[in-house]
């Protein structure tokens, strides 16, 4: 399809230049290749590598126990690492039949949403940056920073995070935790108004994103869009409210929607999704609070097959002794059965597909990603624009190239 | 109504009788078998059909049982209402020795990378695709490594000189 069109000698008519736009390129904010037939500043065709960063995770999957398999997860949208860590730990629970507690719940959905505001917001910055407003991304970093801390005090790590077990949490939340997020819930909302009180409104922005790969609901649906990039289409899919999980339907929360797909639209539903997720947590917050006494020490499900017991249990007790051996050699058969499990990753449906024949490891394990489905529509898309929009167009999609090439 | 698994069974077999089979629900989700050959006819019912409405693709992959004799590889497909919010599952087997699956490019442009992804990794070819090629790994390539005749390197092996990973190591 991309020939580079070549006129013959002396023609007056106007040869198309082919060029290379990644796979390193700063602008494309990841490993991937455009190459892109250009008319001047028109694009005329764009055709997409991908690849350059597979890991063959679904491979290594068929030879890892579950618990393993959490940090390949944390490699796939490594901008929000806890929902793909979450997404993984309850879809091993519908497959296990683990029923995990409320409190386990609402601490998660901190989390995850958590995750998301960082995801949408390294993804809505990164549009300020490439329409040339840098001072957004640097101010909102630090409140990036600041989720990262919390994920710090929960689970000792910030960007692979391996956060969370099958049935909970490795521990409980500690008070800094608690604290961190309470100056977080307080903060951020100031931040981001002013996030967008110098984008939304922006005349410059404006002009860059209104119109700018812009798709149609309909043309979405068709190439898979999910997340985000499918509600700035005009299409309320949230996999939170049609197929909850992890107890989101306790939770008031609205779907923000856009109407013509473009870059603007993407930018005003993630910023919107900013919004609701803080509601979000502040009012699962509230939820965790209320749990007092023996109630607010619970931070995981009961399921010794799976769930690592205490270490001073191991040293003393013959059963906790026998289940860590089993858990951390990968000894645990995985009972028999064919699951699939989604959740509303950062930037769409984050499915799981895992198949047991009751080995100790999954027989087959497939990745629904998001961005490798919706990124095909990268050529249909900017055909016609201009290439700076194309750039614009490449980072409002919130391309993660981890989680492209799994 | 909303629609319901008993209902969409009902559908199918009323339209394709004996053609689809192998109804299971595994955690609720309703799973069904077509011959490959069928497999086109069947997604389009299923689109086109004003109650049914599976126009949203979520998901294709594969999925390799060796000793499934001339049944070696499921091609799976996930398909999603999103007017009723039900999903399901189809599935076609194919002998791995000929591996031909009609594309479902036409009705879904998402299918178009995870047919690629799925012919890369198992070798299942999509007859019709407009751009079968390798996606994830490199183009000089000459297997098709998610098959499971390529497992991974045994972890208890010790045959292997390596000592930085404390496997066997030389004693020379």
């Amino acid at each position: 399809m991309s020939e580079h069109v070549r006129l013959p000698e002396g023609s007056i008519e106007k040869q198309t230049t082919t060029l290379n736009l990644g796979p390193t390129h700063p602008a494309t904010h990841g490993v991937f290749q455009n190459i892109i037939e250009l008319d001047g500043e028109r694009i005329v065709d764009a055709t997409s590598t991908v690849g350059y960063i597979h890991r063959a995770f679904e491979k290594l999957a068929e030879r890892r126990p579950l618990y393993q398999i959490t940090t390949l997860t944390d490699r796939l949208n490594y901008c929000s690492s806890p929902i793909n860590n979450m997404g993984w730990h309850l879809t091993c629970e519908k497959l296990l039949g683990v029923r995990t507690p409320k409190r386990v719940d609402y601490l998660r959905i901190i989390i995850m949403e958590l995750a998301r505001i960082s995801d949408h917001l390294i993804c809505n910055s990164i549009v300020g940056v490439d329409t040339g407003a840098y001072t957004g991304f640097l101010y909102v970093m630090q409140y990036r920073e600041l989720i990262y801390e919390i994920y710090e005090e929960v689970c000792g790590s910030r960007l692979t995070t391996n956060i969370g077990r099958i049935g909970g949490f490795e521990r409980n939340f500690n008070n800094t935790a608690f604290e961190k997020l309470e100056k977080f819930l307080r903060e951020y909302p100031k931040v981001l108004k002013e996030f967008e009180n110098l984008f939304n409104r922006n005349r410059i922005f404006m002009e860059r994103t209104i119109g700018v790969g812009p798709i149609s609901a309909e043309r979405a649906l068709n190439y898979g869009f999910t997340g985000p990039n499918l509600r700035a289409a005009g299409v309320d899919y949230d996999v939170r409210v049609h197929t909850p999980y992890s107890s989101y339907e306790d939770f008031e929360f609205t779907i923000p929607v856009g109407s013509t797909g473009d870059c603007y639209d993407r930018f005003l539903v993630r910023n919107q999704e900013m919004w609701q997720s803080l509601k979000i947590i502040a009012d699962a917050y509230k939820r965790v609070q209320e749990f007092k006494g023996s109630d607010a020490e619970v931070y995981h499900a009961d399921v010794p097959e799976y769930y690592l017991p205490p270490k001073a249990d191991v040293y003393t007790k013959m059963e906790a002794l026998i289940w860590h051996f089993k858990i951390v050699m990968g000894e645990t058969e995985i009972p028999a059965g064919e699951v699939y499990h989604s959740v509303e990753g950062g930037n769409g449906e984050l499915g799981f597909y895992l198949i047991s024949d009751g080995g100790r490891t999954p027989y087959r394990l497939h990745f629904r990603r998001p961005c490798f489905i919706y990124y095909q529509a990268y050529p249909e898309i900017t055909k016609g624009s201009m290439l700076s929009d194309a750039i614009v167009t490449l980072s409002s999609l919130n391309l993660i190239a981890g989680e492209m090439d799994a | 109504m909303s629609l319901t698994n008993e209902y969409i069974r009902e559908r199918l077999i009323e339209k394709f009788g004996e053609e689809v089979s192998g109804f299971e629900e595994p955690f609720g989700m309703l799973t069904f078998e077509v011959p490959k050959q069928n497999n086109l006819k069947v997604l389009q019912f299923l689109y086109d059909d004003p109650a049914l409405k599976f126009q949203f693709l979520t998901d294709l992959q594969a999925v390799h049982y060796p000793n499934n004799k001339g049944r070696e590889i499921a091609v799976v497909y996930h398909l999603h209402n999103l007017t009723d919010n039900v999903r399901i599952r189809l599935k076609i087997y194919t002998d791995v020795e000929v591996p031909d699956v009609y594309t479902a490019t036409q009705l879904y442009a998402s299918a178009n990378w995870m047919e690629r992804e799925t012919y890369d990794f198992f070798g299942v070819n999509f007859v019709g695709h407009p751009n079968l090629k390798r996606i994830l790994n490199v183009d000089e390539m000459d297997y098709f490594p998610m098959r499971k005749e390529f497992p991974l390197e045994e972890q208890t092996r010790v045959d292997k000189d390596d000592e930085m990973f404390g496997r066997g190591g030389s004693v020379n």
